[in-house]
């Protein structure tokens, strides 16, 4: 396993890259905001993922709770819905 | 480094692309049955697609070197039409002991409909019916997670399937842990945008570990890159990771899987051989 530093070095300059892309995204937005945009479930989804990326995390599964976080819910009774 | 591709859809591919993979160290590849990008409206349609499977696309791998096996279903999309998707799994066993034939897939679900678990369930039969290995598709971002965890569901529900028989693809992050504790195979898609990068499914190795994993590229008619394995090999190495630890995703665990059919003929290549 490569150490933190090479980890940095490796990726640094692409995850900046990403930070920037979502912040011109919602700088796009907001330029254009008719105020629905606000009101779209989309922008608090991204926004939930930004508090995810920021928050403490021992386990390190940051992108496993990001996909939760995009991911319909599972009903374990779904078979009684279909009749199944 | 020899490698195998257990999920690309060649018949969407040029021949051009046969050489790139055998250039890159791919010595075969698996093609399940899919959606070919519109509904079919005949089950004769489906019986020239498995003709294609069967009888033309290993004969076009073989020009380069490159062993081709295939899987044998009607895909999720198309389970809508449950009549169709009957018709078509009733003529299936036409097939199952050509050579090069491993089993029923991919199947699986697409929205998570009552009709896709109803043909779900169909295909489950045949499997067991026939002693039939099973490659299993999960849906795409936002319905992966339920629908991954409806059809371990539904495997479950089935004493007569052996797990070791099952691969569970496209799996993630999220979904992952569920399928291998659950004694499943599980497969990693390296797919642009959609589904997994190389980076990604390096990061599930190191946090997994190798058993009952496997990578592919399902290199299709979409935006899709064929030689997307050889990345996670280069991504691996890069990583310091020793190459006993990539040839058992790339190459042995294919193999240990895809032995669980008897249409399992393989070659392993000579060593000092080159493909082509």
């Amino acid at each position: 396993m490569s150490s933190p530093t090479q980890i940095f070095d490796e990726t640094f300059l692409t995850m900046r890259s990403k930070l920037i892309d979502i912040a011109a995204n919602l700088d796009r937005i907001d330029r254009v905001n008719d105020g629905y945009a606000n009101d779209d479930p989309r922008r608090e989804r991204i926004e939930e993922a930004i508090r995810i990326l920021l928050a403490e995390n021992d386990s390190a599964d940051r992108a496993k709770q990001l996909q939760q976080l995009f991911s319909r819910p599972y009903d374990p009774k779904w078979r009684r819905g279909f009749g199944l | 480094m020899d490698y195998i591709d257990p999920h690309i859809h060649m018949v969407s591919r040029i021949t051009d692309d046969y050489e790139t993979l055998a250039r890159m160290g791919c010595v075969a590849i698996s093609e399940p049955a899919f959606w070919a990008g519109f509904d079919r409206g005949t089950a004769d349609g489906f019986r020239d697609y498995f003709r294609q499977l069967v009888d033309v696309e290993p004969k076009r791998a073989a020009q380069y070197g490159i062993q081709h096996f295939c899987w044998l279903c009607i895909n999720a999309k198309e389970a809508e039409n449950v009549s169709l998707s009957r018709e078509v799994i009733a003529m299936i066993p036409e097939f199952l002991d050509r050579p090069g034939v491993l089993g029923i897939g991919e199947i699986g679900l697409n929205k998570n409909t009552r009709n896709e678990a109803i043909v779900f369930l169909e295909h489950l039969q045949l499997a067991v019916k026939y002693d039939q290995a099973i490659l299993i598709h999960t849906p795409h971002l936002e319905d992966k997670y339920q629908g991954t965890r409806m059809i371990l569901d539904m495997l479950e529900d089935d004493s007569r399937i052996d797990r070791s028989k099952v691969l569970v693809d496209h799996v993630e992050e999220h979904t992952i842990g569920e399928v291998l504790d659950r004694g499943f195979w599980a497969g990693m898609t390296l797919y642009p945008i959609t589904k997994c990068t190389p980076s990604r499914a390096a990061d599930m190795i190191e946090k997994f570990g190798p058993e009952r994993l496997m990578a592919n590229s399902a290199g299709d008619w979409g935006p899709s890159k064929p030689t997307a394995v050889p990345d996670l090999i280069f991504e691996l190495r890069r990583r310091g990771h020793e190459e006993s630890l990539i040839r058992k995703v790339v190459y042995e665990n294919p193999i240990e899987f895809f032995s669980n059919s008897r249409n399992f003929n393989f070659k392993p290549r000579e060593k000092g051989k080159t493909a082509v």
